[in-house]
């Protein structure tokens, strides 16, 4: 597997990896609420620049799951539901995990085909290289998605 | 792929034997290129599919086959719902029935090139493609329910096309057992305002030259020949059938347990045919593909209705529509006698060859068209059914050609405004909303098609009819 570091910077907290026909998103974080945050930014970097979604709309969003990976598959699945139904691109987020329980909050614009040029349209999440784990430096959440 | 895993078994045939918890053997299609070629991940998930309850003869693997999600993309498995056999969310994937429709045009390319970038603009305008471009068409929740229960052939009744259109279709154009009850209301608001559209990714609607001819009776009979002008869509059920699969996924894992099922990847999410779980995923499933059914059909009326304005003497009949992510109840032959099983096929074709009872009147001689899709400067074909493949992959084939390199690489090997410059050197019209979307589909991001349709000829699961060169793509 290779891997590709969002926005060309090797520092960032998020990042693409290879999948034969699709691409996985990789989240790290201080905490496993920042990582899921920075999962969801790989997310909508698939799809269109980041820096060039506007947070002038927030969305509450609220998943539970029988344990920490399938949460991170709701969550993914839950903002591409919003995307898809609210015609809308998010670039901020911020998630509060408990007990299997996510209350986030999505900030967000319309889409805008001119400005914001979306490259692809994301299916769904899918159990390919699902990981939520905790390491030395914090943790990762990782995940393929299909496009 | 390591071949020392594989035995060889013929020149186009590679067997994966049983080994650990398979039930079955594994058999890879392709020639040693195609299979030096492929991920090693293909045999482990061969390996796993083989491992599920009721699978039945074999798993196979179509020579375009790549690694998926569970199944590998070009699989094929058989599952006996009497002996325990199980459906696949993963199986199927995640775009329900997406699959690829040719239309006639009796246009020549000389006629169709003069007003060429006319045409794809009309296209452009009249098809709505890509993330933020909803359908014209909103339906209320009774016409959703119709719409999902009767696929093509509600869109006909609704008039997005001829009657006549029905038969050249899978299934004469609805999927039987669909029950619209049994999709959620939040997979119905996804298709809200999504009906007659075209998507993203790899989807696309092109105008193509007939280029090549291989089998002159059998392109008669399709209604193909040189240089004449055909419109193809690849595109499926939306963000219904993304939807349905995302909940079933989800739904398929959490109940594994309750069913007994070891689940070797959670991505091989199933359920037994006979358990709540099965028979809900199979009626859901069954709308999701009459939503892609319906889907397209929209399409051909758009697309009819730009040819009418700019080409009045064009008549756009369907040659057929295929769908290439699917479970579907067939018969087949098993040890001697004909045996009703649940066919996945993950980006693989439906291929009966000539005399199989399915097959319209007008095709039973022949055999069914096989559409094999390319896009912008690849090539697509159109190949015909064999009987031969019944034995060997369930009237199984190929679908494609299959990435050769990942969305982040292409859209680094490549600028979106050079790929359009260079493919209008070589009389390719490109039009799209996205040009990172079109650099990540760049023609060199994708296999060699050609291969591919060749050693599904070689091998006997279908036969090459034509090939086809796009001259317009509308990407999404």
């Amino acid at each position: 597997m290779s891997w590709d570091c969002g926005g060309g910077d090797c520092r960032a907290s998020w990042q693409h990896f290879q999948h034969d026909a699709d691409v996985g998103l990789m989240g790290h974080g201080a905490t496993l609420d920042e990582a899921f945050e920075q999962t969801a930014l790989a997310l909508t970097a698939l799809i269109t620049d980041p820096a060039g979604v506007r947070p002038l709309v927030e969305r509450p969003i609220h998943c539970e799951a029988p344990d920490m990976e399938l949460l991170l598959v709701d969550w993914l699945n839950a903002l591409i539901y919003e995307m898809a139904t609210k015609n809308m691109l998010f670039s901020r987020f911020r998630c509060h995990i408990t007990d299997h329980c996510l209350a986030a909050s999505a900030w967000g614009e319309e889409v805008d085909v001119m400005r914001h040029a979306p490259a692809v349209e994301v299916k769904g999440a899918t159990y390919t290289c699902l990981a939520v784990r905790q390491e030395a430096g914090g943790w990762v959440a990782s995940c393929v998605v299909d496009v | 792929m390591d071949l020392s895993r594989l035995e060889p078994c013929g020149p186009f045939a590679w067997q994966l034997p049983v080994q650990g918890a398979m039930r079955v053997p594994g058999i890879i299609y392709g020639d040693a290129g195609l299979l030096a070629s492929m991920d090693d991940k293909v045999a482990s998930q061969l390996a796993n599919v083989a491992a599920l309850p009721g699978i039945v003869q074999a798993v196979y693997a179509m020579p375009d086959a790549h690694w998926g999600y569970g199944f590998p993309i070009g699989g094929v498995a058989a599952f006996d719902a009497e002996q325990g056999g199980v459906v696949s969310a993963g199986g199927v994937g995640f775009d329900v029935s997406c699959g690829v429709r040719l239309l006639h045009t009796g246009l020549l390319r000389k006629e169709v090139a003069r007003r060429a970038a006319c045409l794809a603009d009309a296209l452009l305008a009249a098809v709505p493609a890509g993330l933020g471009r909803g359908g014209a068409l909103r339906l209320d929740e009774a016409e959703m329910d119709a719409m999902l229960a009767g696929g093509a052939v509600w869109a006909i009744a609704r008039g997005y096309g001829w009657p006549e259109d029905a038969w050249r279709i899978e299934e004469q154009g609805c999927m039987a057992g669909a029950d619209p009850a049994q999709v959620s209301a939040q997979a119905k608001r996804r298709q809200y305002d999504e009906m007659g559209t075209l998507g993203s990714g790899n989807h696309y609607l092109e105008v193509q030259e007939v280029a090549e001819i291989y089998d002159a009776a059998c392109a008669q009979a399709f209604g193909l020949r040189e240089g004449a002008v055909v419109v193809s869509m690849h595109c499926g059920s939306r963000g219904l059938g993304h939807q349905i699969g995302t909940e079933f996924l989800r739904r398929m894992v959490i109940d594994a347990d309750q069913y007994g099922i070891v689940l070797p990847d959670r991505e091989l999410a199933c359920a037994p045919i006979l358990s709540e779980t099965g028979q809900a995923y199979l009626a859901a499933m069954r709308a999701a593909i009459n939503c892609a059914l319906a889907n397209r059909q929209i399409i051909t009326h758009l697309t009819r209705e730009v040819f009418a304005r700019l080409f009045p003497e064009a008549r756009l009949d369907i040659l057929y529509d295929v769908s290439h992510n699917t479970c579907k109840e067939e018969l087949h032959e098993v040890a001697g006698r004909p045996k009703p099983l649940f066919v996945h096929r993950k980006g693989a074709t439906r291929a009966f060859g000539p005399g199989h009872a399915e097959l319209p009147d007008a095709l039973a001689e022949i055999g069914q068209p096989v559409l094999v899709g390319g896009s912008m400067g690849a090539a697509s074909y159109v190949l015909v059914g064999c009987s031969s493949a019944e034995a060997m992959s369930f009237s199984s084939s190929c679908h494609g050609a299959g990435r050769a390199m990942s969305r982040t690489a292409a859209s680094k090997k490549w600028q979106g405004r050079a790929v359009v410059a260079e493919l209008a050197q070589g009389g390719i019209l490109i039009r799209s909303p996205s040009m990172r979307g079109v650099a990540e589909e760049a023609p060199g991001a994708y296999k060699d098609v050609h291969a591919v349709v060749e050693a599904a000829e070689h091998i006997g699961l279908s036969r090459r009819v034509a090939r086809l060169m796009p001259m317009i793509c509308i990407k999404g």
